[in-house]
């Protein structure tokens, strides 16, 4: 389990939307591109971590009850995406790491793999 | 409580709208938070299957004390084959749907996998329909 607050100071990342949820926690993370996938995963209050960067990876994070998504390589988040996102609370950060180093230091931290 | 949605093929920035919109109803209802997981997430599934593979659609939904019935009736190529089309990885997505983040073959078995109940009727040439039914209580 780890802190918003805390993902994004390991990520060098800014948050877009849902500063509010900082203080809340995420107990496990999922690494994909593919929306087809991540809506197979089961687990609650999931961490995120993509490069798809489109508002059908932030529909993805609100029916899977994702709490966060975190952009990689500092992709450019649509307001389209920022609205959808504040309707659900859910945080979007913006890392400038590749999806391969962002994945690295938050396993290294502790936040266990979904498989 | 019945309420319904048009969906439009090909139109991947809406879609999510309908599915977002059953899921206030669900919560405001009170209803159990894994149910509306599973509920939304087929019903998203499902949406993204019209927007991405057929031309137009309209999707139904009946709410009552007990249950969820979602119908989604799209006009479009149909299914030639349930069963293989149900099978994970099989996939006819072009690389525009592949490039919007779907298209691996995975939602018609996911659906399966989040419904209490999943039919599904198909005619080549003319459309397919979908019918996903949750229950509230086990
Ligand atoms: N409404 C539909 N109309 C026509 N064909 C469909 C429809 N739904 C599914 N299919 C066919 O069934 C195949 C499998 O569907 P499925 O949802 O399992 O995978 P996908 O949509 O291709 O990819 P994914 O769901 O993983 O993003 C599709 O590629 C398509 O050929
Ligand atoms: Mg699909």
């Amino acid at each position: 389990m780890m802190k918003i607050k805390d993902v994004v100071a390991l990520l060098d990342g800014s948050v877009i939307t849902g500063i509010e949820n900082n203080e809340s926690s995420v107990d496990m993370a999922f690494a994909s591109d593919l929306m087809s996938d991540v809506l197979t995963v089961k687990t609650d209050n999931l961490l995120l971590l993509t490069g798809l960067v489109n508002v059908q990876a932030i529909r993805t994070a609100e029916m899977s009850d994702i709490t966060c998504v975190v952009f990689v390589r500092n992709k450019r988040v649509t307001e389209e995406m920022t609205t959808v996102a504040r309707e659900n609370r859910i945080t979007i950060i913006q890392s400038p790491y590749s999806m391969y180093k962002a994945s690295g230091i938050l396993f290294e931290a502790g936040i266990q793999p979904v498989y | 409580m019945h309420f319904e949605f048009k969906v439009e093929g090909g139109n991947f920035s809406r879609a999510g709208f309908p599915s977002s919109e059953v899921k206030k109803r669900l919560k405001q209802l009170n209803v159990d938070g894994s149910v509306i997981k599973r509920t939304v997430v087929a019903l998203y599934e499902a949406e993204v299957n019209i927007v991405a593979h057929a031309y137009s659609g309209v999707i139904s939904v009946d709410i009552d004390a007990g249950k969820i019935i979602i119908t989604l009736a799209d006009e479009g190529p149909g299914i030639p084959d349930i069963r293989k089309a149900m099978e994970i990885g099989y996939s006819t997505a072009t690389p525009e749907v592949r490039e919007m983040g779907f298209g691996a073959g995975m939602g018609l078995s996911n659906m399966n996998s989040n419904a209490d109940k999943l039919e599904i009727t198909s005619e080549v040439g003319k459309g397919t329909t979908v019918v996903i039914t949750n229950y509230f209580h086990e």
